[in-house]
């Protein structure tokens, strides 16, 4: 039984400096101002753990992984 | 009838209330009133829930739409029922602290309150005090409210905490719209006021405060402040965060039943204006109002603002029509707060009542828009 | 072990080290700067500046072990862990030691960066500006062949490197496009209390 995981921004730490984009270009692409649109819903499992380098190379930490089901 | 505007501000003693209170008001069905329009017993609750006898009560009199005059005359006219309600919900969710946050440029309210408060026993008085909220957008709402009152700093901050788990000093708060609470108040009097208080403006011969018993129409509500000057193209309701209406379709809406009344101001266009060029004004408000903390927001609504003043001012383009639909859905949600979703639903509403006015624009000599501030 | 061996390694690693923290420093002050490129995405600085920085630590530690375990250059643990405790040239060597525990503090906190906040790791960040110019002055003023041309070269050469890229974040500007308009408007929603 695997968890599943979603991508959650702070958006005020973020300042569009793109390097989630560039390891997750799957779930996340930048608008035309360089900040993130990331794709709602859970992450596939097989690429959790670029997810999670993602949210380890954001320069201002401004990327998450919540667990899915915990309530908010 | 039981009505929040009153010609005076009856004191009666203050009701003994209990966490049974919070039920009258979830029976009652009370929402929000300063805009989000959130079920108020589950505000309550939630604090309620996790208050430890240091909960904070901001009373939230920042009034910040630009048309909205309903909160400012409440205060104005009945600061007792008000400071009743902020005194209700302190003893109910265990507060030690009151803060009355009112807009920095509504003198004769915070008088009001002033002298209102004066009056009031002592231990009442000592859990109260007053802070001004800047006159901009952003600062009336919650977690911008929180953010000055704990660092001095209207701006939003992101969620979570929730001001129910850590809030102004971080402890449980309750930030609550003054009419919200003085229809507390009267709920807990036993005497809770049916009716819906909004404000009119725009093309209205009589722009203003108007309370009217529940279930009244739109249009009956207009007549009230003397009706349409000319006849209107459409009608916009709930503010700057609301939607705009076909009269056809909102005329005959009951207000508090069929409609989201938002802040409660309800704007009308009249057929003279140009929806284009108005609701461009707007957007460059909106924009403006922006606090530059999300890029999505700041840029996205500065976009959107650029695009409709294309519009308006050099006339329709297929490329900015397809634009404003674009960044309309991208921008949405993608703010720390609600600025730009509220901003985006506006647009949305006009794109589609003014679909037509949107498609054949042409440039015309830009003139002094009504509704935007 | 042969004397000249350890010499030579602590000489070496030393040098080494130089130039792998000079190569640090400007690819951290590249990360601020937004610099990508087709072929060079922006997780590639990043991931550069973590990689080297690590294999610096390990340079170090060989320059730091091999100078304490070299019978010849009677150091002891003590001397290169307190500063200016050693007899051989007290304060240069110093500067070494101070700039080893900088580095040691800027790579720790950079391991458990999620844990402390990216304010606190940053204000530590910051001493980089620190421990690079007192690695620099312990190298010059402690080697022995400081004027010999390969370590002239060398050292002039992260100098150089060092300070363009200096120079670029000094006029490069702040890299956060909403650093104007936010200041402004906190300005507008600001208490302004008298202090």
């Amino acid at each position: 039984m695997s968890r599943s995981f979603t991508l959650t921004i702070d958006r005020i730490k973020c300042d569009g400096r793109g390097l989630c984009a560039e390891l997750l270009p799957e779930l996340i692409r930048l608008d035309e101002w360089g900040y993130p649109i990331i794709a709602s819903g859970a992450i596939p499992e097989h690429l959790l753990p670029l997810a999670q380098r993602a949210v380890d190379d954001c320069p201002v930490l401004a990327l998450a992984l919540r667990r899915a089901d915990r309530k908010q | 009838m039981t009505r929040l505007l009153a010609t005076a501000d009856d004191r009666l003693p203050l009701p003994r209330v209990d966490g049974r209170i919070i039920d009258a008001i979830h029976q009652s069905g009370l929402v929000g009133r300063g805009g989000a329009g959130f079920p108020t017993a589950i505000k309550w609750r939630a604090v309620a829930d996790r208050s430890r006898g240091n909960a904070v009560i901001v009373v939230n009199g920042a009034e910040g739409e630009p048309r909205s005059e309903k909160d400012r005359l409440l205060m104005t006219t009945r600061p007792h029922l008000m400071l009743d309600g902020a005194f209700i919900a302190a003893r109910v969710l265990k507060a030690r602290r009151i803060l009355l946050y009112i807009g920095e440029r509504h003198e004769s309210a915070r008088q009001s309150m002033l002298r209102a408060l004066g009056q009031r026993d002592e231990p009442e008085r000592a859990l109260v005090s007053f802070a001004a909220a800047p006159a901009r957008y952003v600062a009336g709402a919650e977690m911008a409210a929180i953010h000055f009152l704990n660092e001095g700093i209207a701006t939003p901050t992101t969620t979570p905490p929730y001001p129910f788990e850590r809030g102004v000093d971080g402890v449980p708060t309750l930030v609550q719209n003054v009419e919200t609470l003085a229809r507390v108040a009267l709920i807990a009097r036993g005497t809770p006021a049916d009716t819906a208080l909004i404000t009119l403006a725009g093309a209205v011969r009589q722009p203003g405060v108007v309370e009217v018993p529940s279930g009244t129409t739109l249009g009956e509500a207009l007549r009230l402040g003397g009706g349409a000057t000319e006849s209107p193209r459409a009608v916009l309701v709930g503010g700057y965060f609301g939607s705009w209406m076909e009269p056809r379709v909102a005329w005959p809406a009951a207000l508090d039943r069929d409609l989201r009344l938002g802040c409660g101001v309800i704007g009308v266009l009249p057929a003279s204006r140009c929806p284009v060029c108005e609701t461009a004004g707007i957007m460059r408000y909106l924009a403006s109002e922006s606090s530059a903390q999300c890029g999505p927001c700041f840029f996205g609504l500065r976009a959107l603002a650029d695009a409709s003043s294309r519009i308006a001012e050099h006339g329709s383009s297929a490329d900015d029509l397809r634009r404003l639909q674009r960044w309309a859905t991208e921008v949405r949600g993608r703010g720390a707060c609600k600025h730009p979703d509220g901003a985006v639903t506006f647009l949305a509403s006009a794109l589609t009542v003014f679909a037509n006015e949107f498609a054949q624009h042409e440039a015309h000599e830009a003139r002094e828009v009504q509704l935007s501030a | 072990m042969s004397n000249s061996l350890l010499w030579y390694s602590t000489r070496g690693a030393g040098a080494v080290t130089l130039i792998l923290l000079s190569a640090v420093v400007v690819l951290g002050i590249l990360s601020t700067q937004r610099v990508q490129s087709q072929s060079w995405p922006r997780f590639l600085t990043t991931g550069l500046h973590r990689n080297l920085a690590l294999m610096t630590l390990v340079f170090l530690a060989l320059h730091i072990v091999t100078a304490v375990v070299d019978p010849f250059t009677n150091l002891g643990w003590g001397a290169a862990l307190i500063p200016f405790t050693s007899y051989y040239r007290t304060f240069w060597l110093g500067l070494g030691v101070i700039c080893f525990e900088l580095l040691l503090a800027i790579v720790l906190t950079s391991l458990v960066r999620g844990f402390l906040g990216h304010r606190a790791w940053r204000a530590v960040h910051w001493l980089t500006y620190a421990a690079w110019p007192v690695g620099v002055l312990h190298g010059v003023g402690t080697g022995t062949d400081t004027w010999s041309a390969w370590m002239l070269a060398i050292t002039a050469g992260c100098v150089a490197a060092v300070g363009v890229a200096i120079v670029m974040r000094l006029t490069g500007g702040s890299s956060d496009p909403l650093a104007t308009p936010r200041s402004t408007f906190r300005t507008a929603v600001d208490r302004r209390e008298p202090q």
